[in-house]
């Protein structure tokens, strides 16, 4: 296994002793075939344990581990070191106010996703004793893609919209609300849809698809939001143009 | 299974439970039923208390957000009787052949009689399961597993059940989420749980939750090994706490080894490979299973249930063993290995079924399945044994509940076929709940405020005592280095009494010493290097009653293999064991018989011979 001095620079800061974040340099020996967060987990085993940072599975499923690294929004244990060269910069998150070090405040996601109502609203009730729903897999196909979404937070990290206007919902929560909206067992899309339209963002939304590069699932939250804006606008449309066709 | 039409009355309303003594030492949150880990099993048990009785006060807490955890990674999916062609029965009897007998088998009754409908109300909440062209939903077949019973959602199972379950939690206002909150002592007075305390991670407050039932959800404990497929928050925290107040831990010498982990980082390429059609090589390009009791060998890429490559796991990974010490294996940087191969299978069919796997491999090994053999080992996966519990999740501390893989049922017995674990965590997990009520409506007793304030008091001190120590030189990682290398040296696939008892030795010292491991991080928001040190305490205690349990079952069975008592003893050994916690000294072993209601114990043939 060949070994490299890895160096990396890795933002620091503790509300309780620090006024403002600094930047720590470390530099350990790893193996060549190492993630960056094997390489943090290397440092608080072996060099300083008070180092702070968030992860579980190492397999890229949890979502735990986003972190901007050398500034682009990343899952840090899919990130190989093989890909970088000379120092590495490791920072917390855009967008997200830091708790301590890595460790971003999520609050404001885990309000919004609730916010849009994720989860299946059924037209009618339906035992379970009736069996499972019918659904071919051309209907699974239309909404899989969405369901993909591990909320690692990097879209919103990546999104300008967001950094600008806190209050967008973004590109995670759409994709969510856009998933169940395109599921066939689904009859809630009305009151997702205001919900949605009724937050600051959707229309400035600028679809620079920043979002969709950076998401490590290939959601393609960019994707969903164009179709919930087109969705919108033809809601707008039917309500306001043409009411005899209201249902 | 009563559903939702049928409401119960509200439980929760008009009592009294504040605690103003306990208020006073710490602050106090109080609930009608606190769950403590917010996983599969977790989150169902939660939706099924906010379903049956919308008046219930519910604390979910848990020591990461919900959809972290670690259920979120099973990839092959969930078994249930929903084709034509099975069975109840099947499926029974699959399950306790493959558990080599130790499971109960009224329990494992229950278990396959509710899968089904489990499953299905997934489906209702709207879990993408895989389709068959009509429509229906899709099985696999499984290591073990006689017929096709296995739903599945691609090779994201777990992460579909886990964010299902999760956004489904998100309508019920009386769920009440405590996110990244470390649960670290049970309260117990007058011989009921009362609840526990925790650590708000963002302020390093310990706070004091009251409730008049309690279920832990907390999940399993592979990271006592080294190399396993388990995630970070795996370190038996539910366990060791359950423990430590009184309850035994049952069946802990039956850890599973995984037979395919990739073998460097110990990712889990899911038994689907197999049952998809992948085969399982040693070095000369032979099938090897065939040479180890699994035979003959079947037709490549059609795989055989049962048999072969779909043998289940404990036979794989000793087969894998043998081969190994008679060197067939495949040598690498990262140690023997035998080689996946699932070329035959076709880059189409790799990528429907098995996005994951590639991707996996590919990134982490640097190698493509789809045009190459990928090297893997056995790795550790979960555990059979756990916090002791009944048919209706209940453990011997009234109040007290638990499901899910921190909790033995027991249904897995001496090895857990692939694929019931995410079926026991929603069944179980909504069992929990309807036990939690039934003892609500039975014994509304309030606790005694000095008592409770008492122990929430010792919890505080406990972790005060903890940040004052100073100049010590025990480290965390330092013990936990030690701790994994003895569970990998002498509690692994095969064991030896003599290594047992040098793992029980070596275990009671890091006990001893963890007495004195000190802490370089004195501050309080987010304190990872506090909450490492719990987890590892929480660990070493795991440990000790995994090896102590192992060293007194002189028998072999299923995942426990003894090199020195190398057959099954059902005269002696066809009974659960139950290490109960003696603080500072070894715990006692004790024994309980299995429940055996029809299925008496038989041979395990997994050879390809009368199918
Ligand atoms: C890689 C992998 C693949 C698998 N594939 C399959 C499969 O295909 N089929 C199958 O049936 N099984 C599979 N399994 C097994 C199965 O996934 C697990 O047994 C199951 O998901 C465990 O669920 P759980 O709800 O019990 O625990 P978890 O999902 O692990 O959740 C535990 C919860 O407890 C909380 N917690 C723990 N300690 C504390 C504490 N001190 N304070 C507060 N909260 C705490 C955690 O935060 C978490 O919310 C797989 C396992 C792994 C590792
Ligand atoms: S650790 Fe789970 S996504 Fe990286």
């Amino acid at each position: 296994m060949s070994q490299r001095l890895v160096e990396l620079e890795v933002l620091r800061f503790n509300p309780e002793t620090d006024a403002e974040p600094t930047f720590q340099r470390y530099a350990v020996e790893c193996p060549e075939e190492w993630v960056v967060l094997d390489a943090l987990n290397h440092i608080k085993e072996t060099v300083d344990p008070t180092l702070s940072y968030r992860w579980s599975c190492h397999m890229a499923v949890c979502g735990s581990c986003g972190m901007m690294i050398n500034g682009e929004p990343k899952l840090s244990c899919k990130s190989f070191l093989r890909d970088y060269e000379g120092v590495i910069r490791v920072e917390p998150l855009a967008h997200f106010p830091i708790q301590r070090d890595l460790v971003t405040v999520i609050d404001d996601f885990v309000t919004k996703l609730k916010r849009v109502k994720p989860y299946l609203v059924a037209g009618e009730a339906r035992p379970v004793e009736a069996g499972e729903y019918r659904q071919t897999p051309a209907q699974l196909k239309t909404y899989k893609q969405y369901t993909l979404c591990i909320n690692c937070m990097l879209c919103y990290a990546a999104c300008p919209e967001y950094g600008l206007e806190p209050k967008f919902i973004g590109p995670a929560a759409i994709s969510l609300a856009h998933r169940y909206n395109l599921d066939s067992r689904d009859a809630g899309r009305e009151a997702r849809q205001q919900e949605i339209a009724a937050t600051e963002g959707v229309w400035e939304c600028s679809f620079v698809g920043a979002c969709s590069e950076v998401c490590p699932e290939h959601v393609d939250p960019a994707g969903a939001l164009q179709q919930v804006k087109i969705k919108s606008t033809l809601d707008w449309f039917r309500e306001h143009l043409m009411p005899w066709r209201r249902t | 299974m009563n559903s939702s039409p049928n409401r119960r009355t509200p439980t929760g309303s008009g009592v009294n439970y504040r605690n103003a003594e306990v208020e006073r030492i710490l602050e106090t949150l109080h609930a009608d039923v606190a769950i403590l880990g917010a996983g599969g099993a977790g989150l169902r048990a939660a939706i099924a208390l906010a379903q049956e009785s919308p008046a219930l006060r519910i604390a979910l807490v848990s020591k990461v957000y919900p959809m972290r955890s670690h259920t979120c990674a099973a990839e092959g999916g969930a078994a249930g009787v929903i084709k034509g062609d099975d069975s109840l029965e099947h499926h029974f009897n699959d399950t306790v052949g493959g558990g080599d007998w130790l499971c109960d088998q009224d329990a494992v009754d229950y278990l396959v009689r509710e899968a089904p409908r489990e499953l299905i109300q997934l489906e209702h909440w709207g879990c993408p399961w895989s389709r068959e062209p009509d429509g229906s939903v899709a099985v696999r077949p499984f290591g073990g597993m006689k017929k096709q019973r296995t739903w599945f959602a691609a090779d994201k199972s777990g992460f579909h059940i886990l964010h299902t379950l999760f956004q489904t939690s998100l309508q019920f206002p009386s769920i009440e989420r405590y996110d990244e909150y470390y649960a670290t002592d049970l309260i117990v007075d007058d011989g009921r749980c009362r609840g526990f305390t925790a650590i708000e991670m963002r302020s390093g407050q310990m706070k004091c939750f009251l409730a008049r039932a309690v279920i832990i959800a907390s999940g399993g404990a592979g990271r006592m090994f080294p190399f396993t497929t388990n995630g970070a928050i795996k370190t038996g925290d539910g366990m060791a706490l359950a423990y430590r107040a009184g309850v035994p831990l049952k069946d802990m010498e039956f850890v599973q080894y995984h037979p395919t982990g990739l073998p460097n980082t110990g990712t889990l390429l899911t038994e689907a490979c197999r049952g998809e059609g992948g085969v399982l090589l040693n070095r000369h390009g032979r099938r090897f299973l065939q040479d180890y009791g699994m035979g003959p060998e079947t037709p490549l890429g059609k795989a055989v249930l049962k048999t072969m490559e779909l043998g289940p796991r404990d036979r794989v990974s000793q087969a894998f063993w043998h081969d190994q010490r008679k060197g067939n294996m495949v040598g690498t940087q990262w140690g023997d290995c035998m080689l996946l191969d699932m070329r035959h299978l076709g880059e189409k069919k790799i990528d429907e079924r098995l996005p994951l796997v590639r991707d996996m491999a590919i990134s982490y090994l640097g190698v493509d399945p789809v045009t190459d053999p990928v090297p893997v080992r056995p790795v550790v996966h979960y555990m059979m044994g756990g916090i002791d519990t009944d048919i209706r999740a209940a453990t011997p501390l009234p109040g007290l509940f638990a499901a899910g893989e921190c909790a033995c049922v027991s249904i897995n017995g001496a090895n857990r076929l692939g694929s019931n674990s995410l079926t026991e965590l929603l069944v179980f997990g909504r069992r929990a709940a309807l036990s939690a009520l039934e003892f609500l409506d039975s014994s509304p007793a309030a606790g005694n405020a000095g008592v409770l304030a008492a122990r929430a008091g010792e919890a505080q001190a406990r972790l005060r005592e903890l940040f004052g120590r100073s100049g010590e030189t025990e480290t965390v990682a330092g013990l936990r280095r030690e701790l994994t290398t003895t569970m990998e040296e002498h509690a692994g696939i095969y064991r030896s009494g003599e290594g047992l008892a040098e793992a029980c030795a070596t275990l009671a010292d890091l006990r001893r010493r963890y007495r004195s491991v000190t802490l370089h991080d004195k501050t309080n928001v987010y304190n990872t290097d506090l909450l490492q040190a719990l987890e590892l305490g929480c660990m070493l205690d795991c440990a000790e009653a995994v090896t102590a349990s192992a060293l007194a079952r002189r028998e072999s069975r299923g995942a426990h293999q003894r090199l020195d008592f190398t057959e099954r003893d059902d005269a002696n050994f066809l009974r659960h064991s139950l290490a109960c916690y003696r603080g500072d000294e070894a715990p006692a072993i004790d024994y309980r018989d299995v429940v055996i209601t029809r299925s008496p114990p038989g041979v395990r043939d997994y050879s390809g011979e009368q199918k």
